[in-house]
């Protein structure tokens, strides 16, 4: 409803700043993506909840911060307070500051020959052709945040993987926001190129050391090759001042199969956006996610999948917790193009709402050209069951515990899809420390503003 | 003094009042079924013994052990002893029965101010039950009664009570639905368990499961009050003439 008054103004400044120092500004190429993402943002603007695509989420509040750049990419940071940001028994991890990489803060351990670690910006000035050939290629420039992204990027992962390679290590990326007086953003970009009938798992993770108003505003570009086998997971647990805007674009090529998981703890606007299309027959897509929110935390997970080839098979599976007056949006759109015949696509998102101020908006939405296509889709929202509530608490289980069994189990659907392995027992850890907090944080008078029924309480509405 | 002593118990859901003036004394050792049609307020009473907060107890008193249980919240009574074998077992999602068990146990322990069981030595003491009650060992590490059959799910409370050996058990119409088959085997199971230390309430519709457990009294619970006291044969007698007969004693009895 709000048609927020932008600040682009400042944004024009700060990009003129930008374009003329940023690296690569004197590749024709590059100052042409850039300028171009520019002025399509400078015509679309911030959207608003007129759009269809962000009718739950209302982004006035960034719009109208005045954000600059954020610039201390390298300051006062030591890798001793990254430790708790390591995922334990890997190998190689990019650290990120604000946006930047930080190779002093960096974990570089040993990948097998044929994977290239480096950075956007290290890439672009060494190796630009390679860069050139996939940046931009894929991306919506219709979307304001993706073309801001464009229009500001410079830096983030780079990760080339040659074809028949198999990556048993995952490769974290860990962005860092330090925030600043001012408030600050980052637009994050990652290049992901998968060549042929490769296999690897990449993991993102947001988080933030300072508090203050940051903004990050992230695009991963992965492009998965004919035959691949990736993982790809995104994690975000910034504080909760962060506003975090996020897209993951996969291209999928014949019978690449692609996992995508999201984890959204913290952050008070979140908007995760994954968009998969599956070009090429036969590709598999498996969209997983969770998302758990307290406070008056806004977390939006916006699906597209496009099914632009015949065999394909999409699966999404996404279950949010919601307490104190926290906002969950699944919006879950599947376009099936007409040439997608055989198309089988499942769309599933189940809420569970721990109080009465909390709320989720939940959309499917099917677009169907083609005529032979299996898509189906449904959602739920529930409450802790009383029933299963008292029959823990029967057999001796505290209340408190009784309340995390449940919450622990309801999350579990989704670690379940989480391949074994250190990433999974590290996601598990966070999910573990979110859930007791969540569980303890009423333990005067749990029953009182909970919401708790008795019986079978799903409520089918798709 | 008796394991269990109800005075006068009141119990209303929604000012409707179900259990309308129960006595019932059970002492150590005892087998004591609870027969009565349905909506007589059986469950109810086997639900408010486990301290189901859903219930108004609106008077009267409950003694377990020589302490209030009416005080108690569900988790302290299972601490102290007391369990219920549902009517409906729930099902849990996500939560391994190895694991759910382990936890109640460690649970009761605790509060018991005994060491926790880790997985290793809680493994053995799982399949000697599991053995007992004829259940497949591929149970334990499926969700709590997911997808579990009708006589699976009731086998499973059997299962609980077998590892968690309360002091107290109501079972709440275990028998209902069963197989014959599995009837036997859940009998079986429960009657293992009789010790003179340990009393158990089974709270049934049809006479047939004490043709396997034997128990020593029976009380017909007609409309919310206790209205036939006796021994084994009170329920044969059932079997017989029906509740009808009995409807017409509680219509006349006195309230209390």
């Amino acid at each position: 409803m709000v048609t927020a008054t932008q600040h682009l103004e400042s944004y024009v400044e700060g990009f003129s700043e930008f374009e003329k120092l940023a690296t690569g500004h004197a590749l024709p190429w590059l100052r042409k993506l850039r300028r171009d993402a520019f002025a399509s943002f400078c015509e679309v603007g911030f959207p608003t909840t007129h759009d269809e695509d962000w009718r739950f989420t209302n982004v006035s509040v960034i719009a109208q911060t005045p954000f600059q750049l954020a610039r201390n990419g390298r300051a006062r940071l030591s890798q001793k307070e990254l430790e708790p940001y390591q995922v334990a028994g890997i190998a190689s991890q990019l650290v990120f500051v604000n946006g930047r990489f930080v190779r002093e803060l960096s974990l570089l351990g040993k990948l097998p020959d044929g994977v290239k670690v480096s950075s956007l910006a290290a890439e672009t000035s060494s190796n630009p052709g390679a860069i050139e050939l996939h940046l931009g290629r894929y991306l919506d420039g219709r979307d304001a945040f993706c073309a801001l992204n464009t229009a500001f990027a410079e830096d983030g992962a780079y990760v080339h993987i040659r074809r028949g390679t198999l990556v048993e290590e995952p490769i974290c990326l860990l962005f860092v926001s330090t925030g600043d007086d001012a408030p600050s953003m980052s637009h994050p970009r990652n290049l992901i190129v998968a060549e042929e009938n490769s296999q690897a798992t990449f993991v993102e993770d947001y988080v933030s050391l300072d508090g203050g108003a940051a903004f990050c505003n992230t695009v991963t570009e992965l492009v998965a090759g004919d035959h691949t086998v990736l993982s790809h997971y995104m994690i975000e647990r910034e504080h909760k001042q962060a506003f975090n805007i996020s897209t993951l674009r996969i291209q999928q090529g014949r019978s690449a199969n692609v996992v995508s998981h999201s984890v959204l703890l913290g952050g008070a606007l979140v908007r995760n956006n994954v968009h998969p299309v599956l070009a090429g027959e036969g590709g598999e897509c498996l969209i997983n996610g969770l998302f758990i929110g307290n406070g008056h935390q806004h977390l939006d997970n916006y699906m597209l999948v496009e099914h632009a080839s015949p065999r394909c098979g999409s699966r999404q599976f996404y279950n949010g917790i919601l307490d104190g007056h926290a906002h969950g949006v699944f919006h879950g759109r599947i376009i099936v193009h007409e040439d997608a015949q055989k198309t089988d696509a499942k769309q599933t998102n189940r809420n569970l709402l721990l109080s009465d101020d909390a709320q989720i908006d939940t959309k499917p939405q099917l677009e169907i050209y083609a005529d032979d296509v299996k898509c189906t889709h449904g959602a739920t929202i529930g409450q802790i069951e009383g029933d299963a509530l008292f029959y823990l608490r029967s057999r001796g289980i505290d209340e408190v515990s009784a309340r995390k069994f449940l919450l622990f189990a309801f999350a579990s659907e989704c670690l379940d899809r989480m391949k074994h392995g250190p990433v999974r027992r590290y996601v598990e850890g966070l999910i573990n420390h979110c859930l007791h907090q969540m569980a303890n944080s009423a333990p005067g008078a749990p029953t009182e503003n909970r919401r708790e029924d008795t019986g079978r309480n799903w409520g089918e509405i798709g | 003094m008796s394991l269990l002593e109800v005075k006068n118990l009141h119990v209303g859901v929604d000012n409707h009042e179900i259990l309308k003036g129960i006595d019932l004394k059970v002492n150590a050792g005892e087998v004591h079924s609870i027969m009565g049609p349905n909506g007589s307020g059986k469950s109810t009473l086997a639900q408010v013994l486990a301290r189901r907060e859903t219930y108004d107890v609106t008077s009267g008193e409950v003694s377990y052990n020589g302490k209030d249980l009416l005080a108690m919240k569900p988790e302290d009574a299972a601490c102290e002893g007391v369990f219920m074998a549902f009517q409906y077992p729930v099902e849990i999602p996500g939560i391994s029965n190895a694991y759910f068990l382990r936890s109640a146990l460690n649970a009761i322990r605790k509060y018991r101010g005994l060491d926790e069981i880790d997985a290793m030595d809680f493994l053995p003491l799982f399949r000697e039950k599991l053995k007992l009650l004829d259940m497949d060992e591929k149970l334990m590490n499926r969700s709590v009664n997911e997808g579990f059959s009708g006589g699976e799910k009731k086998r499973n409370e059997i299962l609980q009570m077998a590892v968690l050996e309360p002091r107290l058990a109501i079972l709440d119409e275990t028998d209902s639905g069963l197989d014959i088959d599995a009837l036997k085997i859940v009998a079986q199971g429960v009657d293992a368990m009789r010790n003179p230390e340990r009393a158990i309430v089974v709270v049934t519709h049809y006479q047939r499961l004490l043709n396997y457990i034997v128990p020593d009294f029976v009380h017909v619970l007609v409309d919310g009050r206790i209205v036939r006291s006796g021994g084994p044969e009170l329920a044969l007698e059932l079997e017989d003439k029906g509740y009808g007969s009995m409807e017409g004693e509680a219509r006349h009895a006195t309230p209390a």
